[in-house]
């Protein structure tokens, strides 16, 4: 089978953002997402620490570190683009005025609870605005890996890490598959080239209709 | 005559009680007041409940502030981050309470206070750990979860510009806790790089009007440096 790379998978997300969209994409793998969204396709990407409309990082050497994103890295803000405070901020999320939130997780279970922002133990646990976001946008889409590094399914029944919000995920894109979070279930909207559907559910471990 | 302004960050923090909560703005770096948490540190004030989004990066700024022993307990979102080695340690020795709130919950916690708020609804966190033992309700068929305002004695905070009435106004995304913080606090210190005129901030533009601030203090211009999460396992 011909497994995702981390910017396939980018790239197979942001083919589902369409025009006019309000987006944020979380720390980590999602924020790869905004490298394949096509130029001529106007987006505006969120980031909670208060700007809507921002753009790339910065060229080497023009960093502001006064104009930066959730993860703390310097970027540029579009024409149009704008600033405001946190309560504002979170009010586009709580409020349901953003159209797409993509996150990472370490699980998603078959009812769409998500598991993000902390793996237990003596773990320093830190949640920013995980929480929020899960729970926020019309839409929330989840990219992670579809296997841990030991090979269990991070789709899961029930999720085994503390929750980050109840039946929130929308959709699933992984390196083997694309995933919708039903009502009633997991239905496969893709699976990736050269892996058969009865695989794909032995991998995963849950049923997935087609 | 009206003047909020003072000579200095020492005057800027006179009055800090022990036992004070203190807000302090900030995005990891951007916002954050680090003259005034030096003036603070100099300043003396003991057994600190200190509200901020992280816990301290590298050795300075909020972070020599828990060094220095003065912290009983940090309200945050996320301490844990690429240099946050200052929490790590107190926090794993036992010597810091942390209460770790959702961002979005700790913003608008913070606004719910300077607005005179008792508590609000808020659907964030809801069957989490974070909302354990919390107060829940059912409206309109969604879950909600109650949560209550953060007042604070003291907010420090970073604007841009500023005037003698407390009129204010911020720099790029360096603006974030600082006009909530602002509401939330019975004194709220404002750094800013330039002290003009009345007059000479658009009334159209200002962000934080003077009504939120008692103390203004110019301090010198400085790059706000990086920082970086550190990932979860």
């Amino acid at each position: 089978m011909q497994r995702l790379t981390r910017d396939q998978m980018a790239a197979r997300v942001a083919r589902d953002i369409p025009e006019g969209s309000y987006v944020n994409l979380g720390i980590g793998l999602p924020t790869l997402v905004g490298n394949h969204l096509p130029p001529d396709r106007e987006i505006f990407l969120h980031s909670e620490n208060g700007l809507l409309g921002m753009g790339p990082a910065p060229a080497a050497g023009a960093e502001d570190y006064d104009l930066i994103n959730a993860g703390k890295q310097p970027v540029t803000l579009r024409p149009g683009g704008a600033y405001f405070h946190h309560a504002d901020s979170f009010a586009m999320m709580r409020g349901g005025h953003l159209d797409i939130c993509v996150l990472g997780a370490f699980q998603v279970s078959v009812g769409g609870d998500l598991a993000n922002w902390h793996t237990g133990g003596d773990a320093i646990p830190a949640v920013g605005g995980a929480m929020d976001l899960a729970i926020g946008a019309k839409r929330t889409f989840v990219m992670m890996e579809h296997l841990t590094k030991s090979g269990a399914s991070k789709i899961v029944e029930r999720c085994t890490y503390p929750l980050t919000g109840i039946g929130c995920v929308s959709r699933i894109y992984t390196d083997l598959a694309v995933i919708d979070v039903a009502p009633d279930g997991l239905i496969l909207v893709e699976a990736c080239t050269g892996l058969a559907h009865a695989e794909l559910e032995r991998l995963t471990g849950v049923p997935l209709r087609a | 005559m009206i003047d909020k302004t003072v000579e200095s960050t020492a005057a800027a923090l006179h009055g800090v009680a022990d036992g004070a909560t203190v807000m302090i703005g900030g995005f990891g770096g951007a916002g954050q007041p680090n003259e005034l948490i030096d003036a603070l540190i100099a300043q003396g004030a003991r057994d600190l409940t200190i509200v901020n989004n992280n816990a301290g990066n590298g050795e300075t700024g909020l972070a020599a502030l828990l060094k220095a022993g003065r912290v009983r307990k940090i309200i945050c979102s996320f301490p844990r981050q690429v240099d946050s080695q200052v929490f790590d340690g107190l926090y794993r020795a036992g010597r810091l309470e942390l209460e770790l709130v959702p961002q979005g919950n700790l913003a608008e916690r913070i606004r719910a206070a300077g607005a005179g708020i008792g508590g609000f609804f808020t659907p964030t966190g809801y069957g989490t750990e974070l909302a354990k033992g919390k107060e829940t309700r059912e409206i309109d068929g969604r879950m909600y979860v109650l949560e209550a305002p953060i007042h604070a004695d003291v907010a420090l905070i970073k604007a841009e510009r500023g005037d003698r009435w407390g009129n204010l106004v911020y720099r790029k995304t360096a603006r974030n806790f600082g006009p909530v913080m602002a509401m939330a606090a019975r004194l709220t210190v404002a750094s800013v790089h330039e002290i003009v005129a009345l007059g000479e901030l658009d009334p159209e533009t200002v962000v934080t009007p003077g009504i939120f601030v008692q103390r203004v203090v110019r301090v010198p211009r400085t790059a706000t440096g990086p920082a970086g999460f550190k990932h979860a396992a």
